[in-house]
């Protein structure tokens, strides 16, 4: 039934469905709803970190050395409790700074240094390769047992095999392939790819089952438990001795120096700090990252123990390779599926790796190695080009496939000299060296460009001294005498006992000398020199990047000018002239311009199109094409010191004055409040004045003209002139009364009127009013009713005053009611303690609008086929003005159809004062 | 650190504890040959203090503060 | 040829004074008490002169001239501003909407009348 098409469709389905939810993943993330957002997703993305090593390898490590596969997986817990820290402080550097890579974070924290941008990437890409070729080999061994199914045969050596039957090579290639699929289809500033992130967590859950899969078969399938396995390993010497390790100082050296290199690789490894760093989505993804992460290593290494034990009971002579136990044992018991299961998650946890170390290897080659080289050479004239993105697609793409070719070539050089594990710890301790560099960029200032480039590089040779080489010797491809003898000759120079340290495993022994040259150098040589200025502003921005407000800093530290329009298609020939437009336009918008036209060149533009461009071809060269298109004026570094030292000064005082400031607008708000009100008074004033002098004049024009008629025209007719007299006569009436009603207005506005108050009877007011108007009903012939009860309770008012409202209201009355049918009705009541006036006229009804019009100065309204109303327009403004101030309310009521009525009320005159007549207050 | 420093600093501590914990000198006191339900006691001592340490992690993180 | 008047205020009392004096110069006098009203009238009659105050009800003096002005039919319309407002601001908006004159009240009838007879060219 495992023929082998079957197992190569299943694969290719498999890589199908990875595809499938990649894909899915990057049209969710296009269309702004990403899914991978989420803490879990983040967590189990890490898991990549568990590649063939973990899947087959820890078995094989598990079956010589007992516990001693564990440490690499304690490290990184260990290490994840230092994340809150270590891991949000270069996350957020690296947000702060638009860091797409390792070694673009290297680069970056030492100035932009483009010569340490490309050692880094040499020094990843040579670390890496073994490490691919781990995966290779595992794919292809396990390819080619599964394919002899039943029989169990282990591969031949993979040197053995002509290049064109190699499976590997065409493994190498369709990963390759795959890897250009799923991570180079286009280019993305921010170097994220959402949906290769969901298929690395999709991924780490069927490695995972598979593995717990296989591990639950063999200890409670084939043997009765762990309990038994145990205790039947208890019975084997040798294999009771794996139940310890060996109680030596070199057991606890290796051991211990194991736990150290793992908890540095699982951050500096390029695909972790590609998922960890690069692709995080939310810092707050990491809390639950550092239990959740540690959880799965934990479950994926339950078993291994048991399928190690077990594995060496099923095959005791030694014939099967403990690295495959995991897939000839299910194998041995005739269960193809779960075969199959574990041989997919063998491949999962292969892709998982390839790609994402593929992807993150060739943004660092295309970035930091190959452009900074072709920008250079002149003949290319790339300056010239429009657009480069073309150019930049196709060297990733081109590095992809270099990269997995060199991982196969390390696999037939030398794959054979090690056990799986063995290969990888090589690997760990090449990433291990950019530790001194990279913690010590983030904690100390002092370290300089030099200094990394001198610490890397001699860590980087005495790594490849003392492991790369001698693993090509173990394969033969190196004379062996270089092991045995040392460089030369020279025994002190022995690759594993460089110096005559002897005693210590390879890894240990390497990883002691390479750092001590790595840190040593590193320091030393940062501590000789002064950093410059770029490398100053870049470690204060790193070290102080919680302190600090973050990538806004930079743009100030830059002086030059520039032009929008050399910027705008200088980007656009990286990322290609739409998106760099569409970039430009969004950040026009984001600082609230409608165009890129109104982009003023300033150092903020600059520091954008920097980070834009970063994105495709990495920090350092982003700086070196900008500051081409710009004219830079390099500022030295005690200014570079005053601004960020300022900077942070401003800060301080910043919030001082944000509390001050806050007091301020209080206070500010009031008196804005007060100042208007005063405006709308002063308005109001001159409204008044304005007013006032326009009624004044136009009884004037009357009586100044008419005066001067009668003057000229002596042979006046006598009706005319005594009709022109009376005119003058009127209209000086109408000017004093208007003059008076004014001065009225003014003083009791201004409280300077005399008030008279006593105790009053209405009724009396009333009938006094009444009185006084009754010839004016007379002529309009109107009809007056009277319901005025008697025994009403006094009210404390002006005599004078009242009276003058009672006419105002009565004269209103008749103005305003039909002559002969017009009909006023004047009543006196008593409501909720108050006493009440009422006047109502059958004349026609004032609108709502209007009823608020008629007590406003001035104003005046009425039936408009009558022509202008008699009167100045004060009275009901003046009669309200009385009423208020003795305490009542003066308001008018009118219904559609039913006439006018104007009502007042005043309070009743406090018992205990009756007796008092005559009171005088100025009020 | 701005934010909970309270966390972080408890998550030094477990650190601490894991480097002691899987290191030399308490290492070697379970380096010896007994077994626990069958289990060899060096494998029980380190999953044991392994799940200690990711249960104290989880604890640490997932605390609301107050 | 007799001149036409508009007189355009909505006080009675001034426009029986205006009315006396065009009558007194010979002139042919009609009133009118509105901005409606005025604008109707002008139609009707195609006064020489229209006396206009600003203070008038329903639409006032300086939309009235502006219409005025607005007509092409009624270029050779006269208009002579009348008001009891008598800011320099007021003067000069009449001015620019078109008025050709600008009295401010209370007046000298020699004046008005002056002002008058120079506008319809008879001195």
């Amino acid at each position: 039934m495992l023929q082998g098409w079957v197992i190569v469709a299943v694969s290719f389905a498999y890589l199908g469905l990875l595809f499938a939810i990649a894909y899915y993943g990057d049209k969710r993330a296009d269309a702004g709803r990403s899914i991978i957002a989420n803490p879990t997703i983040y967590a189990l993305s890490l898991a990549v970190y568990c590649t063939t090593w973990t899947f087959y390898g820890s078995v094989g490590r598990a079956a010589s050395s007992g516990i001693g596969f564990l440490p690499i997986y304690l490290g990184p817990t260990l290490m994840v409790a230092l994340w809150w820290f270590v891991m949000l402080k270069i996350i957020r550097i690296s947000k702060a700074n638009r860091i797409t890579s390792i070694a673009d974070f290297v680069a970056s924290r030492y100035g932009k240094s483009q010569v340490l941008g490309g050692l880094v990437t040499v020094i990843a890409v040579v670390g890496i390769v073994p490490y691919i070729s781990l995966q290779l080999k595992a794919i292809s061994n396990s390819f080619t047992i599964l394919l002899n199914y039943p029989d169990i045969v282990m591969p031949a050596t993979a040197a053995a095999q002509p290049l064109s039957q190699d499976s590997a090579l065409y493994i190498a290639l369709i990963l390759a392939m795959f890897t250009i699929l799923f991570g180079t289809r286009h280019l993305d500033a921010t170097e994220r790819h959402e949906g290769m992130v969901a298929a690395i967590a999709f991924e780490s859950v069927v490695k995972l089952l598979a593995f717990l899969a296989v591990g639950a078969f063999v200890t409670f399938g084939i043997y009765d438990g762990f309990g038994d396995i145990f205790a039947r390993s208890e019975a084997v010497p040798d294999l009771k001795a794996l139940m310890t390790f060996a109680d030596t100082g070199s057991g606890y050296g290796t051991w211990w120096s194991l736990t150290v290199v793992s908890m540095l690789s699982i951050m500096l490894l390029p695909r972790q700090f590609q998922i960890a760093v690069v692709e995080n989505v939310d810092e707050g993804h990491l809390r639950r990252a550092v239990w959740l992460f540690p959880l799965y290593l934990f479950l994926i290494n339950i078993f291994v123990l048991p399928i190690a034990l077990g594995g060496l009971l099923h095959f005791p002579d030694g014939t099967v390779d403990a690295d495959t136990f995991v897939l000839t044992l299910p194998m041995v018991e005739r269960q193809e599926a779960l075969a199959l299961l574990v041989f997919i998650g063998g491949l999962s946890a292969a892709t998982g790796m390839v790609i994402v170390e593929a992807i993150a290897l060739s943004t660092m080659i295309c970035n930091d190695l190959v452009m900074p080289v072709l920008l250079r050479l002149r003949r290319l004239r790339l300056n010239e080009r429009h657009d480069l993105s073309g150019l930049l697609l196709s060297i990733r793409r081109w590095a992809i496939v270099a990269v997995l070719l060199l991982g196969y070539s390390y696999f037939r050089a030398a794959g054979e000299a090690y056990a799986l594990v063995g290969i990888g710890l090589i690997s760990f301790a090449a990433v291990a060296q950019f530790a001194p560099a990279i913690f010590g960029g983030i904690y100390w200032k002092g370290g300089t460009r030099d200094g990394a480039v001198a610490g890397l590089m001699a860590g980087f040779l005495v790594w490849a001294y003392t492991l790369l080489l001698p693993s090509f010797a173990k394969s033969d491809w190196l004379p062996s005498e270089f092991l045995r003898d040392g460089l030369l000759g020279v025994a002190l120079l022995r690759p594993q006992q460089l110096f005559g340290l002897s005693g210590l495993d390879e890894i240990s022994h390497s990883l002691f000398w390479s750092m001590l040259a790595n840190i040593g150098c590193y320091v030393g040589v940062s501590l000789r020199g002064r950093p410059s200025v770029d490398e100053a502003s870049h470690a204060t921005l790193f070290v102080d990047v919680f302190r600090r407000g973050g990538g806004a800093e930079r743009s100030r530290l830059w002086r030059g000018s520039a032009h929008v329009g050399d910027l705008v298609p200088l980007i656009g020939r990286f990322l290609g002239p739409v998106r760099a437009q569409a970039a430009f336009a969004g950040y026009a918008r984001s600082r609230g311009l409608g165009s890129i036209d109104e982009l003023t060149a300033d150092a903020r533009l600059v520091s954008y199109a920097e980070t834009l461009l970063a994105g495709a071809i990495g920090g350092a060269s982003a700086r070196a094409m900008v500051a081409s298109a710009v004219k830079e004026e390099p500022l030295g570094l005690d200014e570079v010191m005053d601004i960020l030292d300022e900077a942070s000064q401003v800060r301080a005082y910043s919030r001082e004055l944000e509390q001050k400031s806050r007091e301020l607008e209080a206070a500010t708000a009031e008196l804005r409040a007060a100042n208007e009100r005063l405006t709308e008074l002063d308005r109001m004033k001159d409204d008044f004045i304005s007013t006032v002098t326009h009624e004044l004049r136009t009884p004037l024009t009357s009586i100044r003209s008419f005066s001067e008629i009668l003057l000229d025209e002596a042979d006046l007719p006598v009706d005319e002139r005594m009709k022109f007299l009376s005119i003058i006569v009127k209209e000086a009436e109408r000017l004093t009364r208007l003059i008076n009603q004014v001065l009225d207005m003014a003083k009791i506005e201004s409280g300077n009127a005399e008030w008279q108050t006593a105790e009053l009877d209405l009724r009396e007011i009333i009938e006094e009013s009444v009185a006084a108007t009754s010839s004016l009903f007379g002529e309009k012939q109107i009809e007056l009713t009277l319901d005025l009860p008697a025994g009403l309770p006094p009210v404390l008012a002006d005599h004078d005053r009242l009276i003058q409202v009672m006419l105002n209201l009565l004269s209103n009355a008749v103005k305003f009611s039909p002559p002969k049918t017009g009909r006023v009705r004047v009543s006196l009541s008593r409501s909720d303690g108050d006493l009440r006036v009422d006047v109502h006229d059958n004349g026609p009804d004032i609108s709502a609008a209007d009823q608020a019009i008629i007590f406003e100065r001035f104003r005046q309204v009425g039936d408009t086929l009558t022509g202008k109303p008699p009167g100045t327009g004060l009275g009901l403004p003046i009669s309200r003005r009385i009423i208020e101030h003795f305490g009542g309310r003066l308001w008018v009521t009118s219904a559609p159809g039913e006439g006018v009525l104007f009502s007042f009320t005043l309070p009743q005159a406090p018992t205990g004062s009756a007796g008092r007549r005559e009171a005088r207050t100025i009020a | 650190m701005n934010r909970s420093n309270v966390t972080g600093q408890r998550l030094a501590a477990i650190f601490l504890l894991g480097c002691v914990l899987f290191n030399y000198p308490v290492l070697s006191l379970f380096n010896t040959s007994g077994a626990i339900f069958g289990i060899p006691l060096l494998y029980v001592y380190v999953f044991g203090a392994w799940s200690l340490l990711i249960g104290l992690l989880a604890l640490v993180i997932e605390r609301r503060r107050p | 040829m007799t001149r036409r008047i508009l007189i355009a205020d909505d006080e009675p009392n001034i426009v029986v004074s205006l009315e006396f004096l065009m009558k007194r110069e010979g002139f042919e006098v009609a009133t009118a008490i509105d901005g409606e009203a005025t604008l109707a009238a002008i139609e009707k009659m195609k006064p020489d002169l229209v006396l206009l105050d600003v203070m008038l009800p329903k639409m006032n003096g300086f939309e009235v001239c502006q219409r005025i002005r607005a007509n092409p039919q009624w270029s050779g319309v006269r208009v002579l501003m009348l008001t009891a407002k008598g800011r320099d601001t007021e003067v000069a908006k009449g001015l620019a909407l078109g008025a050709d004159a600008y009295v401010t009240k209370p007046f000298s009838t020699k004046d008005l009348v002056g002002q008058v007879r120079r506008l319809l060219g008879l001195e």
